[in-house]
Formats: C-alpha cells, structure tokens, sequence
C-alpha cells in the first residue's frame, strides 16, 4: 500500500551497502522539510506543535484517532506544552466511553485521545514512524542523522500533492494525490488553507498548516525523542572520555611488553 | 585449568584456605582471569568481550522490559507504546534492546569470520567452533522470536514467512509448523510461546558461553601466526604470552568503549534506523505488507534460501530423483541451514596443515570473496525477486558452498603455505622493538 516509501530493508550498517527505497508507482519525489526537530540537536519547537495540535483538534480529529497518546502529554514539556487548566479544557473536547461504568463521559487528561472516528481513516499516533522513508546517498539513508526520518515530509506531502481530479469506485470517492502509493487516495483534501486561525498569529497558507500538524504528528509518534537525543550525546560523551582513558592505560600497560612498531 | 602450564591461586589467610578447600571458587576465577593469552593477538580478537557484554546488556535491558510488557495479541502492540510513552526511561531501554540485537550479529559476524581467516576452528579447537555455531543458532532463534513481540506488522508477517517454511518439510512439514505456532496460524499462542523461548533461550546461550570459554581456555587462545603457545616449561610459557589481566582485558575494554560510543550515537540520533516502519503498526492479518524482509541480520541466509527457484537445474534434477518430494522450496530450506552447517563443519573440511590465513597465499583470495560474497548475499536478500536478483543469490549461494565444500577441502592440497614463524615470540619481535625500559 505505502511502497513508495516502503524501504524494503537496510542493510548492515557495517556492509556499506544500503537497500534501495523502493520506487514509487507514482514516481513522486519528496521535498525535504527543514524541521526545527532534525539532526543530533534537534528539538521540537513548542508554539508549533500547538498550531499543529489545532490544525489535529479542528480538522483531522474529525475522522483520524490517536489512541496510544494520553492527553494528558500535550501538557509535558518538551511537547506542545499546554499549561494544566488548558489540558484539563482541551480534554473535554472529546467524549470516551468510561472503562468501568461503560457509559460515554467527557474525556480526562488521564485519557487517551480516542480512536479513529471514521472506519477507514487510520489511526495517526505513529504515522510519522510508519511512514519513515529513508533518504539519502544510495539509499543508505545515513542521511537520516541529519535530515529526519522522512515521515513527517511524506505527510506534508500528502496534504499538498492534491491535483483536484476525483473519481467513484465501488462507492468510494477517491481523489487523485500524486504523493499517494497508487495516485488516488480515499481521503478528501483535509486542508486548503486558511482553515485554522492560530492564536499565535503564524501565517495559515496551506504548506504552515501542514508542517505544523506533520511536526505535531511526530511529536505524538516519539514523544521522547528530545529525552532520547540527551541521552544519547551524553552517553557519547561519556564513552568518549571513557575511551580515551582506557587508551592511554592501555598504551601505558603494554608499554612494558611491546615496543614500537618496527619499520620494514 | 588444563593446558598451558601457568602460576595457580594460592590461598594464604585462614578464611581463604577454608573457602578454598570446600568451594574452589577463587581459584577457578583466578585461573579464567589469569590465563596466559598469546601476546601477539590483534584487533580482531576483541569481539569475544564485546559478545559477551551484547549478551549482559540484551538480558538485562530485557528484564526491565518484560515488566512492562503484556503477551497477548490485543495488548501487545499498545504495551510497547505505553513502554515508549509511559516509562521512565522505557523508550531508550527498548531502543538499547532493538539496536543491542543489531550490535550483537555485527560483532558475531567480525567473530565468525576472524575464526574462519586465523583458522581458530582447527585442531584442537573444534569443539569451541561448534558450540559457537550452536550459540550462533540459538541467536537467531532468539532475535527472530524478540521481532515478534512487539506485534507489528512485520512481527506477524515475517513469523508467518519464517514459520511457513518449517510447513515445506515433505510430510512432516505441516504438524510441525502447527506445534511451533500452537494453532493453524500465527496467533496469541505463537506470541505466548515465543515470549516464553524469548525470555529461556538467552539464559541457554549464557550456559553455553561458559562452555565455549572453558573449551577454549582448555585448548588456549588461538593466535594471528596460527602457531601454538610453547607449553614446555612456564619459562617458554611466559615468553610467548601476557596474563588475560590486565592486558587484554584494558585492551578489550579500550575497544569496547569505542564501539559504543558509536553504538550510543546510533540509539540516541537513529534509533530506527535499521528497523523497519512498517512495524510501527499493527499486525492485522487481513493485510499483507507489500515487502517482507527480515531483519538485517539474517539477510545473508534468507538469500540463500530464496536463491534455489523451481528453474534452477539442481533443484530439478534433486526434484526429479527424489520423485518430487524435494520441491524448490524445501530445497531452499534445505540450503538455507545447509550454509550454517558447512560452516560448522569447515574444521573437518579444512585440509590445510597451516592454521592461519596469513601463511596461506591462495587461501587469502578465496577468504576475501567469502567475505565479499557474505555482503552481496546480505545485499540481495534484501532485494526483490526479479530481474537480475535472483541470478546474483545463486551465484552467491553457490559461491559461498563452494568455499566450503570444494575449496577448503582443495586448497591444503594444493596451496604452497608460506613459512611460518617458529615461535609466537619470534613473531612478536620481528613486529616490534624492545620495550625501553
Ligand atoms: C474526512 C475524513 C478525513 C479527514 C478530515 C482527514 N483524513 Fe486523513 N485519511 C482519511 C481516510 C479515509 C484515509 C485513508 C485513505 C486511503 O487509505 O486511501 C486517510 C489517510 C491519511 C493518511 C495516511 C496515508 C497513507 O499513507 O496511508 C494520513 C497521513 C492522513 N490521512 C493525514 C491526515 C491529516 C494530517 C489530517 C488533518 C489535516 C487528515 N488526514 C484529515 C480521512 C480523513
């Protein structure tokens, strides 16, 4: 279904040889999106992942879910960061039903978001890791340390790559969408631009909105993705040091054993 | 331990002789920890330690990650969300645990191959290659049974692909593959019992591990000349060889450290980088992805298993003499683990007098291919199935048999080995100088 950006497999880091992404069927190019959230530094930009959370709440709510993402974390930092009465209000945006009592109720941070509203639209929690499309020389994908993973791009993309042209099958609307697997997509445009008014005053023309619910929708699929890249440089730093110690403990305890290199 | 003559732990003190004559517990890790190591090995005797740090760090990040995680094919998927979501630290332990895999087949595979270059596998050493296949084997058992617990859409499919071909064993094939999956299909039962093995089977290749080492510590360490550690007096001993610690064990330390800051990189900048996004959603057994591809790792042998096709004139001869029982299919299975068998058996297959690839000018060639072969089978399993593909796996799969069955048998015959050096210790100081002192 998603062959365009299906990458069929990457090869062994140590084998330099990288799998190709398979080809799209509708030979589409994606255009790299400079996100604020690339590259070993990277982080989420907070204002935009709140015009993102609109553009989720006021358009793609209304037939997507996100059902592994509580709501609560909209609230943390390091994402969109809403101040406590704000999640609390945002919440009642949406009715669940309550596990115990089995009866519908207004929704609580402690909550997930609920799921997809229409059938056929999937659920958008993990989107932009589903739609990773690697990038980058021979397909190696390397690239990705500094570019992104792809998803979010793909995203953007599909929300723009609309032609206009539409056609039945079978009952179902399908609308031609050149950034689509096959070309036609059973979703209508979602956007067109200037549908969300953001309070931040940001501009709304048709390829903000989609950056902006595309940054947000990889915020929802790795939440911890700033933890993680802390984590990680302080790990490298650490082991960094750490290797250089043990090199020169080890230079100092061979040294008793082995002289230098004899040239030939 | 038995073998090289070296100095044994002596208790001194009263508690140390008590302990000592009921539980000789000191000893043995003195002994282990102390064992004369050749003192000319090189940078590719490093792996070991890194193995045996993958296996620490997979059972322990595992451990954490079990808590949290629920075995049924409803929760399954949503527990490893709330592991990346909800716990603390859950999303790098289970990033540390996926790339761990990965780490963990890059250092068996630079292991495998050192073995098989510096003829670690030879006499007398036969019995440590064989349990390192064995542990071999129980990795990718384990690693395979991991991929599916997160219930994905590549877990189930790919479970379904590698489970289908236990299902091509003429007759037996069928019951079989229904005892693995405990059911018709993939199920909840296939995820249970694979959680269960998933979980045992790490704790087996610990067990292992001890006995590779004990065999090896029984036999000493092979060495880049290929020539034995002199054994004659502890004097000999000492010329050709450096206590474990500290000096190897800082080196492999050293080694360790580096290979981890830029396996820290990886988990922290591109954790997903050699997983696949499909598995980022969740099985459904209605829809079939358009690409199953195993994980990397297995890449090599998955091309060897796709390589043998109902056109290939083998597989239709061995088709036509078995009155067809031998279908293309299980021909590829067949050859799938018939490529880690003849691994195994590369100690009986060898006829070379020389152990190590350094003194062996033909040899040398053939190995370089091997690897080379090794990275285009890893390259082409991960192709599709048309097109020039499918005449690359065989030309690759036939390659890498005939190393094993034509060529290691061949070369001793007819290769002229280069001489080699008398002593470890002649080796050693025709490379280096004399330490100042
Ligand atoms: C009118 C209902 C509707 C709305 C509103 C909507 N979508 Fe969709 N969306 C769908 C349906 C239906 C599909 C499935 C399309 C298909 O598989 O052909 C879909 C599919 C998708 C996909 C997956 C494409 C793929 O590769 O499979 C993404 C991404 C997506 N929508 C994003 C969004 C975003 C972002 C928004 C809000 C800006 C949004 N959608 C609003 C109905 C909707």
């Amino acid at each position: 279904m998603f062959k365009k950006l299906a990458i069929t497999a990457v090869a062994a880091l140590t084998f330099g040889a990288g799998a190709a992404t398979a080809a799209g069927d509708s030979g589409h190019k994606m255009h790299d999106v400079d996100f604020s959230f690339e590259g070993p530094f990277g982080t989420f930009d907070q204002n935009q992942l709140q015009r993102g959370l609109k553009v989720y709440t006021e358009v793609c709510s209304a037939c997507h879910g996100l059902k592994f993402v509580p709501i609560r974390t909209i609230g943390d930092d390091g994402g969109p960061h809403l101040p406590e009465e704000q999640v609390i209000e945002y919440a009642k945006n949406f009715s669940v039903v309550d596990k115990e009592t089995d009866e519908d109720r207004e929704a609580k941070p402690s909550d997930h978001f609920p799921g997809s509203a229409l059938e056929n639209a999937p659920d958008l929690s993990l989107m932009a890791k589903a739609r990773a499309g690697f990038h980058g020389p021979y397909g190696t994908g390397l690239s990705q340390l500094f570019n992104g993973i792809g998803g979010p791009e793909y995203i953007v993309a599909i929300l723009t790559s609309y032609t206009g042209e539409e056609k039945e099958e079978a009952g179902t609307t399908y609308y031609e969408n050149t950034a689509f697997p096959g070309g036609w997509i059973a979703m209508a445009p979602p956007l067109y631009g200037e549908d969300v008014d953001f309070d931040d005053g940001h501009s709304n023309e048709l390829h903000h909105e989609s950056e902006d619910v595309a940054a947000f929708l990889m915020w929802a699929a790795e939440p911890k993705m700033m933890a993680r890249k802390h984590a990680g440089f302080v790990g490298v730093l650490f082991l960094t040091v750490l290797s250089v110690l043990l090199y020169l403990t080890n230079k100092r305890i061979w040294s008793k054993v082995k002289g230098p290199k004899k040239k030939h | 331990m038995a073998g090289i003559p070296h100095d044994h732990y002596e208790p001194k003190s009263g508690p140390e002789k008590w302990l000592h004559s009921r539980l000789p517990i000191v000893g043995l890790l003195y002994g282990t920890i102390m064992i004369p190591t050749p003192k000319n090995l090189n940078w590719m005797w490093i792996w070991g330690i890194i193995l045996t740090f993958c296996l620490a760090l997979q059972i322990v990040t595992g451990i954490v990650l079990v808590m949290h995680y629920t075995p049924h094919v409803d929760l399954a998927f949503a527990s490893v969300e709330h592991i990346m979501r909800d716990v603390n630290g859950g999303h790098f332990l289970r990033y540390l645990h996926g790339n761990g895999a990965s780490l963990f087949f890059v250092a068996v595979y630079l292991h495998l191959f050192r073995g098989l270059y510096y003829g670690s596998y030879k006499a007398p050493r036969e019995i440590t290659w064989v349990i390192g296949m064995i542990i071999y084997l129980c990795m990718m058992g384990t690693a395979f049974m991991g991929y599916v617990l997160p219930w994905g859409q590549m877990s189930f499919w790919g479970a379904t692909v590698i489970t289908g071909l236990f299902g091509a064993i003429p007759f037996i094939g069928e019951p079989i593959q229904t005892w693995l999956l405990g059911g018709p299909a993939v199920d909840n039962a296939t995820l249970n019992r694979f959680f269960s093995l998933h979980y045992l089977l790490p704790f087996v290749i610990a067990a292992l591990v001890a006995v590779h080492i004990w065999a090896f510590h029984t036999t000493g360490n092979n060495n880049p000349t290929g020539v034995e550690v002199r054994r004659g007096s502890k004097e000999e001993v000492k010329k050709d060889t450096v206590p474990f610690w500290p000096y190897f064990v800082i080196k492999d330390l050293f080694a360790l450290a580096v290979i981890l800051t830029v396996f820290f990189a990886i988990v922290g900048f591109m954790p997903n980088y050699l997983g696949h996004p499909d598995n980022y959603i969740e099985a459904n057994p209605l829809a079939t992805p358009a690409h199953i591809v195993p994980e990397w790792y297995f890449l090599p042998f998955y091309a060897i298993l796709r390589a043998f096709t109902a056109d290939v004139w083998v597989v239709q001869l061995v088709s036509f003499v078995t009155g067809g029982i031998v279908d293309a299919k299980f021909f590829g299975v067949i050859a799938m683990f018939g490529a880690i068998a003849v691994m195994a058996l590369a100690p009986w297959l060898d006829t070379s007098s020389v152990r190590s690839g350094r003194y062996r000018p033909m040899f040398k060639w053939w190995f370089a291919l091997l690897a080379i072969d090794f990275a285009v089978l890893a390259w082409v399993g991960a192709m599709p199935t048309d097109g020039i593909y499918p005449y690359i796996s065989l030309l690759g799969a036939t390659y890498w048999f005939g190393y094993f069955l034509v060529l290691l048998p061949l070369l001793g015959v007819i290769e002229k080995p280069l001489p080699q050096p008398a002593t470890i210790e002649d080796d050693f100081n025709s490379h280096y100088e004399k330490p100042a002192e």
